[in-house]
């Protein structure tokens, strides 16, 4: 069973977009090798032959006419924005310095 | 002068019916209790997060309209009910107990609110959770705990304490709750209230905050096996906006308990899980357990000892499947269409704000679960975890398939021990999750589970829940089989459980 290390937690981080602070990540690592220790059982449990179960009814896509239905208005939609302008999502800069 | 609050949803519907009493004057007496015993985040029950008084209230006036005109929308129309703040209600702040998203206001209804407000129940307002429904106990709610009202200095359970804590203070006859890995059940157990899962698929999604979307289940939360079945009727059937949805008739839930309640379980199997009662189980919530199996024996059941060797895997199972679903589910929080948005100083580009943000709006356990998920499902890992934990979903789900070969229900005690004091495991995230180690197994399988109040433990005096699980879309059982035990039980009580819970010391709103 892999460690999961200080550095490895602050890339997971990153990974799930959190900032998170030095004291998070002395805090948070620790607790995380605990959970993972206590899974770990797992990987002996299922022979290779048993079927993964990824939800407990057989998923099917679901379709409907394609006809126009009423949704939400533009400005239902932007009213919980943080920002907006012209009925559009004013959003911060996409392009990082490194872009 | 009636206490309306104190009688069950059944009685306030024949009341209502009987011309006794108005819709608009339960609505205000529960209005008027929450005012007196909810308090806040220091003092109080503190089972909601937003009350709303004007609008429960013009409900409640709308369904004595309809009543005086002689045609209520339902048997339950004009009794009022608490949701979980975890399912959108338009118009009013829905957080999921979470800073990310304070202040939001839905521009709709999920479905479930929709049929409860078809169905004439005024809606009291939002009830606490723990943040994004991630707990067992409701101290990880960004908003501050919901207390036990039995012992104010312990926790109600989780996620769901604030909807369980509400219907057991006498705030609401009914509330709905939602149920990812116990959060209906354990709740309901430790605060002496009964708490439903429903079948996976039988009650609608649509508009509830995912948390995990192969484990979530919408469900009621209530003081008695009829009321939970009344209330169950109303919420479920199929619902074309949500994909996982069991397009069937849903069945006479009520009729089953009140066929129950007569007592008679003369061939039914009953089923004693082997894996769910022993160590770890406080000796008083396995005294009461005892004494519940030896009034089903002795309403003719026969019982059994069962076997399902995977479930001692379904912890870790479900600690590693939820993460992944959540961490999936909860990367729509980006602060860019909806939600708090922190911009940190300079010229920050959106991915500087999303992360901003996102520390800022979650809290530790969410951060701890997002984190787990986004390890279990990176290359590298995938296969020898999540990979893994689904073919265990699959082993344990054939246990229950053949449990359910031998007997009709299963039975366990609902949660290891009783309420534990405030604060006591919020540092030790697994001791934490082991409060969920009897109601995993169902949410992993898809099959209902029902808890109901079965005494108070010996060495504390706290609430114990029976837990009793049925084949999937056999939820019916849950009621007949309960009902049966709930009138055994009140029976040698002489009159319901939280008639025993300690008056509420008013406090100031």
């Amino acid at each position: 069973m892999p460690e999961i290390t200080r550095d490895e937690v602050a890339h997971l981080a990153d990974l799930a977009r959190i900032d998170l602070s030095d004291a998070e990540l002395d805090h948070l690592a620790p607790q995380l090798n605990v959970i993972l220790e206590s899974v770990a059982s797992l990987s002996e449990v299922a022979s290779a032959d048993v079927p993964p179960t990824s939800h407990p009814l057989p998923l099917t896509n679901v379709f409907r006419e394609d006809v126009v239905r009423p949704g939400l208005s533009a400005e239902q939609a932007l009213a919980a924005a943080p920002a907006s302008a012209q009925q559009r999502f004013m959003v911060p800069r996409i392009l990082g310095d490194e872009q | 002068m009636t206490n309306w609050t104190r009688k069950t949803a059944d009685e306030l519907a024949q009341a209502l019916a009987a011309g006794e009493v108005t819709s608009v004057e339960l609505t205000q007496a529960h209005l008027d209790r929450i005012a007196a015993v909810d308090g806040d985040a220091d003092a109080g029950v503190h089972a909601f997060l937003h009350v709303d008084a004007e609008g429960a209230l013009a409900q409640a006036k709308a369904s004595d309209e309809r009543r005086a005109a002689g045609a209520p929308a339902s048997y339950l129309d004009g009794v009022p009910i608490a949701v979980k703040d975890v399912l959108a209600t338009e118009g009013v702040p829905t957080t999921v107990a979470s800073k990310i998203l304070e202040g939001w206001i839905p521009p709709y209804d999920a479905t479930v609110v929709k049929k409860l407000k078809a169905a004439g129940l005024p809606i009291l307002g939002k009830t606490n959770m723990d943040e994004f429904a991630m707990g067992s106990s409701t101290e990880h709610s960004a908003y501050g705990p919901t207390r036990n009202p039995w012992d104010q200095t312990r926790i109600p359970g989780g996620s769901g304490g604030g909807s369980a804590a509400a219907v057991s203070a006498f705030e609401a006859p009914l509330a709905i709750g939602t149920d990812t890995g116990g959060s209906i059940r354990q709740p309901a157990a430790v605060t002496g209230s009964v708490g439903v899962k429903p079948t996976y698929g039988g009650v609608s999604r649509y508009g509830l905050v995912a948390m995990a979307n192969s484990l979530d289940q919408v469900g009621p939360v209530t003081r008695t096996v009829l009321d939970s079945a009344l209330l169950h009727e109303l919420i479920g059937g199929h619902d074309p906006l949500d994909s996982t949805s069991i397009d069937a008739p849903v069945p006479a839930f009520a009729d089953a308990a009140r066929e129950g309640a007569a007592g008679d379980l003369t061939g039914l199997k009953v089923g004693v899980i082997t894996e769910l009662h022993g160590d770890g189980y406080q000796a008083g919530v396995l005294a009461r357990f005892n004494e519940s199996l030896d009034l089903l024996r002795a309403a003719g059941a026969e019982v059994v000892e069962v076997s399902c060797p995977s479930f001692v895997h379904a912890l870790a199972t479900y600690y590693l499947l939820m993460p992944s679903e959540a961490s999936s589910n909860l990367a729509k929080f980006d602060a860019m269409r909806y939600g708090v948005r922190v911009t940190p100083e300079g010229d920050p580009s959106a991915e500087d704000v999303m992360r901003a943000s996102r520390d800022a709006g979650f809290g530790d356990e969410v951060k701890r679960r997002i984190i787990i998920g986004t390890y279990a499902l990176s290359s590298g890992y995938y296969e020898a975890y999540y990979g893994q934990a689904q073919k265990v979903r699959t082993l344990i789900t054939r246990d229950f398939e053949a449990a359910f070969e031998q007997v009709d229900v299963l039975v366990s005690p609902t949660s290891p021990t009783t309420a534990f004091k405030l604060g006591e495991k919020l540092d030790d995230p697994i001791a934490m999750y082991l409060n969920d180690l009897a109601t995993i197994p169902a949410n992993l399988a898809g099959v209902p589970g029902i808890s109901l109040p079965n005494g108070l433990a010996d060495e504390d005096g706290l609430p114990s829940g029976f837990q009793i699980l049925a084949p999937a879309t056999e939820d019916v059982r849950l009621y007949r089989v309960g009902a049966a035990l709930e009138a055994a039980l009140e029976k040698n009580w002489g009159g319901p459980l939280l008639d025993r819970a300690p008056e509420l010391e008013g406090v100031q709103a």
